[in-house]
């Protein structure tokens, strides 16, 4: 039998799991995970949070996106031990109760998500720019996810319902539109 | 009594003639206002997408779940002489290694096994181990052996076509894939006052659905159930029945949510035969899941093309077209069928003489494998571009060029399209982007070293979906409905439409109608591509609807003593007695009991054409001094028949446009010619658009039903609005700079290398 590690490329030294405590959305969990695991895999695997999505593991899609003390980063190239004593908050987070989050209710009723890969990461993204920033412009809100990718939607729908978010979503609201971009309206002949 | 019709099938292009299954009769189509059909709904699984409860096939965890990792070729083309696993094995953990030499016999595609005796591209599938956690797996792949002969290869299409390549294929390299001849084009061209000879590259772009290919498969000892993100579910049962040599009856396959597929994840793949062999093998579920750069070596890809036309001009400015040939060649990697990008040609314009051939070229590349609108993305680049170039030429305005060249009768076939609304298209998308405003030569930008342009292209595609698809409804007793069928919603809303459909027949609420769909427990359904799902499956659900109102109608009937004629169902409640009733009071007459109807989608109309049309504006600026492109408005518009869901369809055509914006600007693989690598198989090096990349888009359709194509009235969308953009963009670039950019991605090394040939 190679033991663990024996040379292995790849193959991290035999360890054995250790206890993290970890917060996440409101409540603390003690879990047994081997230290160089992300916090992508435990949320994942170990607390079966599967909300936070992975596209690449390589922090380049934004599919993991997590708050971290209310700031959006990068769950998978994040190891727990980075985040010890911080509040972690997932999508599964993001609703109080059955009660929706507005961006969560902006994204449904907008249509901005599609396949929904994306959705978990793209909403975490902007409840940190929200809460930064309760009232952003179109600007602030393309940087606020331009890390975060998006193959199916076209991204219009996206920052729509963050605006529609942002500015209360009800009556009233004035979805933001950019010069003559009308949606969804379909003309008769 | 369910019946079997003759009837052509079509996919993608495709045409098949095949049996379908029907039963009773077909609808008539709607007629007059709906009320739920046609309005802007929100999906009904928004809650799950926004909520983190959707789950994916990549969420699938099953107790004891083991991992596969692939052993993938470093080598371009390499014969696999010997593998030894004995180092794998023994690393704690590793639970088997699968191989040439050790694997069951698995055909799968056309080949014995999934691992070939010659491997044909960097990253083809060698063996595969499978192990507890996916990190011991990832370890003991390096642990494999593999003993190469390494052959020479070839990876790129113009080195694979040329006489001193290596010939990969005993027939060689190149081999004819589609030919149209009408007329007499040589001669045309000869007699052309005007000839327009230009050569159009396309390159490869990668799919990169945002979650990757992956299959969890669990073996019951008596029926494997496979969890796989895919656009078929009945697919990918027929690849492991294939494979696996398992009756039907024993397979089943479950594709709840899925994060993206556009046309890569149309069967059963590698992992899934890989992972429901181990999972056979060692009686515990098995996980096989791509990682970002397993997708992009191995999960297919668009061809790149080289296209050649010749079209020719007659007449001055009141002149005609003469003559047009168009000769393409796609770089098919390994893949086995290659889609036709003189499709658009064959079938666009009135041109009496035309000429067209497509070529297949192997290489030691990854396969192709459908993408959204495969060869019409690539095709229509090439003749839109051309066209725009003969219009300005000859002078002539390139949106009159085409209005004078409209055909209300498919070339190919001689047929006249059940309808055809691309000139209302022209005439809504001028109107929106203010094409009276465009100059020759372009006009100003914003800045002193910008120019503006604008440009536009038109678009055919299939859609019109077809046989065989089945539904059935289930009506329970609380006057709410189940849609049972074997489809898919890849992301495009299919649950949504479908609710729709069946509440606007049935006369209930959309909220009432739950969609169970993504299991091949449930009647068949089609694959989800080639922009046929809601023209295929959506006829049949209308049908099960109705069936299932007529067996309402009849049971209240009968406990309310009253004629059936005399009754109807709206919003809930059985109307037309002077009594109003709902179906929950119908039902407690009864028992605990589920109304169930059937439907099944019957031929299209025979002697007709069944196409989608559109076409794309785009205004844009450019960098003279970079040569950077900053895109400031697309319209689209679309003649798709009715118009289901104006939420959903936009949302189709955004997203169409955002991955057409990719392939024209950003998106290339970059392959390496010695070794065969792919150089950017990630996102941080292969350019995806972000939300920088996305101008203000406006969509608008023509909206009207076409009542010959099926009882919906409903074309498909899903292709449609990628297949414009790259050339209108071109065209624009062209109007803004007097540049013609011939070779896709337009990225700025390529706009200044124009600049440069335009001032030769």
């Amino acid at each position: 039998m190679t033991e663990r590690g024996d040379g292995v490329e790849g193959m991290p030294d035999p360890v054995t799991k250790q206890l993290t405590t970890l917060r996440v959305n409101g409540e603390t969990h003690t879990v047994a995970a081997e230290p160089h695991h992300t916090l992508l895999e435990v949320l994942r695997e170990e607390l079966g949070l599967t909300g936070t999505k992975h596209g690449c593991e390589l922090g380049e899609c934004g599919a993991c996106t997590v708050l971290v003390d209310g700031v959006p980063l990068l769950s998978c190239l994040t190891l727990p031990a980075q985040v010890r004593g911080m509040e972690v908050t997932t999508v599964e987070g993001l609703a109080d109760g059955p009660r929706l989050h507005p961006l969560q209710t902006a994204f449904a009723e907008e249509g901005a998500a599609q396949c929904g890969y994306c959705t978990p990461g793209m909403l975490m993204a902007a409840k940190a720019l929200l809460d930064a920033n309760p009232q952003p412009t179109l600007e602030d809100m393309q940087q606020a996810i331009a890390g975060n990718l998006c193959r199916c939607t076209g991204y219009t729908a996206i920052y729509e319902a963050i605006a529609k978010a942002a500015s209360g979503g009800g009556a009233g609201a004035q979805p933001l539109r950019r010069t003559g971009a009308g949606r969804a309206s379909a003309s008769h002949t | 009594m369910p019946r079997v019709v003759r009837t052509r099938v079509e996919l993608e292009g495709r045409m098949t003639d095949e049996l379908a299954l029907v039963e009773g009769k077909d609808l008539p189509g709607w007629t007059g206002e709906r009320t739920i059909v046609g309005t802007p709904t929100t999906r009904i699984d928004g809650a799950q997408r926004v909520t983190g409860r959707a789950r994916y096939t990549q969420d699938i965890t099953l107790p004891g779940m083991l991992h596969v990792r692939f052993v993938r070729s470093q080598h371009a083309r390499a014969r696999v002489v010997r593998v030894d696993d004995t180092r794998a094995r023994e690393l704690r953990g590793v639970r088997a290694v699968l191989h040439r030499s050790n694997l069951p016999k698995a055909p799968f595609r056309g080949e014995e096994t999934i691992f070939r005796e010659e491997a044909r591209f960097v990253g083809e599938e060698v063996a595969a181990v499978c192990a507890e956690s996916e990190e011991t797996a990832a370890a003991a792949i390096r642990l494999v052996d593999v003993e190469y002969e390494v052959l020479p290869h070839v990876v790129d299409l113009e080195d694979a076509i040329s006489e001193q390549a290596p010939r990969l294929d005993e027939k060689g390299n190149v081999s004819e894939s589609g030919s149209h001849s009408r007329g007499d084009t040589e001669r045309a061209l000869r007699d052309a006052d005007v000839v327009v000879d230009a050569t159009y590259r396309t390159s490869t772009q990668l799919h990169n659905s945002l979650e990757t290919h992956g299959a969890v498969a669990h073996w019951d000892g008596e029926r494997l159930t496979v969890w796989e993100s895919t656009q078929h579910v009945f697919g990918v049962r027929e690849g492991l029945h294939l494979a696996l040599g398992l009756p039907y009856s024993r397979i089943r396959v479950i594709c709840e949510f899925m994060g993206g597929g556009f046309g890569s994840k149309g069967g059963a793949g590698k992992y899934t035969i890989a992972a429901a062999l181990f999972a056979r093998q060692l009686g515990a579920p098995v996980r096989c899941v791509y990682t970002r750069e397993e997708e992009n070596l191995a999960a297919g890809n668009r061809s790149a093309t080289l296209q050649h036309i010749r079209v020719g001009w007659t007449g001055g400015r009141t002149g005609r077209i003469s003559g047009l040939e168009h000769i393409s060649y796609s770089n098919s990697g390994q893949g086995r069928w290659v889609a036709d990008p003189t499709g658009p040609t064959n079938t666009l314009y009135k041109i009496a003489d035309l000429s067209t051939k497509s070529y297949r070229v192997v290489t030691n590349a990854g396969s192709l494998s459908a993408f959204r609108a495969p060869g019409y993305v690539e095709g229509t680049f090439a003749l839109e571009s051309a066209l725009d170039e003969l219009a300005e030429q000859v002078r002539v305005d390139p949106l009159e060029l085409r209005r004078r060249h409209a055909t209300s009768i498919d070339p190919l076939m001689a047929l006249r399209y059940t309808q055809k609304r691309l000139l209302d298209c022209y005439r809504i998308g001028a109107k929106e982007i203010g094409w009276s405003r465009r100059k020759r030569g372009g006009t100003p930008g914003s800045a002193e070293h910008r120019r503006r342009g604008m440009g536009m292209a038109s678009q055919i595609w299939f859609g019109g979906g077809g046989p065989p698809a089945f539904a059935t409804v289930h009506l329970n007793p609380d006057g709410t409905a189940v849609i049972r069928s074997g489809t898919q919603d890849i992301g495009t809303g299919t649950r949504t439409i479908l609710a729709q459909i069946c509440a606007e027949e049935l006369g209930i609420g959309v909220t009432d109608v739950r969609v169970d769909i993504g299991d091949t427990d449930a009647p068949y359904g089609p694959i989800s591509a080639g922009s046929l799902t809601l023209a295929s499956v959506g006829p049949a659900v209308r049908q099960a609807a109705a069936d299932a109102r007529e067996q309402l109608l009849g049971a209240a009937a009968g406990v309310l003593e009253v004629g059936k004629r005399e009754l109807r169902v709206e919003g809930g409640r059985i109307v037309g007695t002077s009594r109003q009733t709902t179906i929950e009071e119908i039902f407690d007459q009864l028992k605990n009991y589920t109304v169930i109807g059937r439907g099944s989608r019957f031929p299209n109309p025979s002697e007709t054409a069944l196409n989608t049309f559109g076409s794309h504006f785009v205004q844009l600026e450019v960098d003279v001094r970079t040569g950077e492109v900053f895109l400031e408005k697309i319209v689209a518009v679309h003649d798709i028949g009715r118009v289901v869901n104006p939420l959903t369809a936009a949302s189709q055509v955004e997203g169409g446009i955002i991955q057409a914006i990719g392939f024209a600007l950003t998106e290339q693989r970059v392959l390496d010619r010695a070794t065969g690598r792919v150089l950017n198989a990630d996102l941080e090096e292969y350019k995806v658009p972000t939300v920088r990349d996305v101008p203000p888009i406006v969509v608008r359709f023509v909206d009207v039903p076409d009542r010959r194509a099926n009882n919906l009235g409903a074309r498909g969308l899903g292709e449609p609005p990628i297949i414009p953009t790259a050339a209108a963009v071109a065209n624009a670039i062209a109007n803004a700079t007097g540049a013609r950019v011939r070779t896709t991605p337009m990225t700025p090394d390529r706009v200044m290398a124009a600049f440069a040939a335009s001032r030769a």
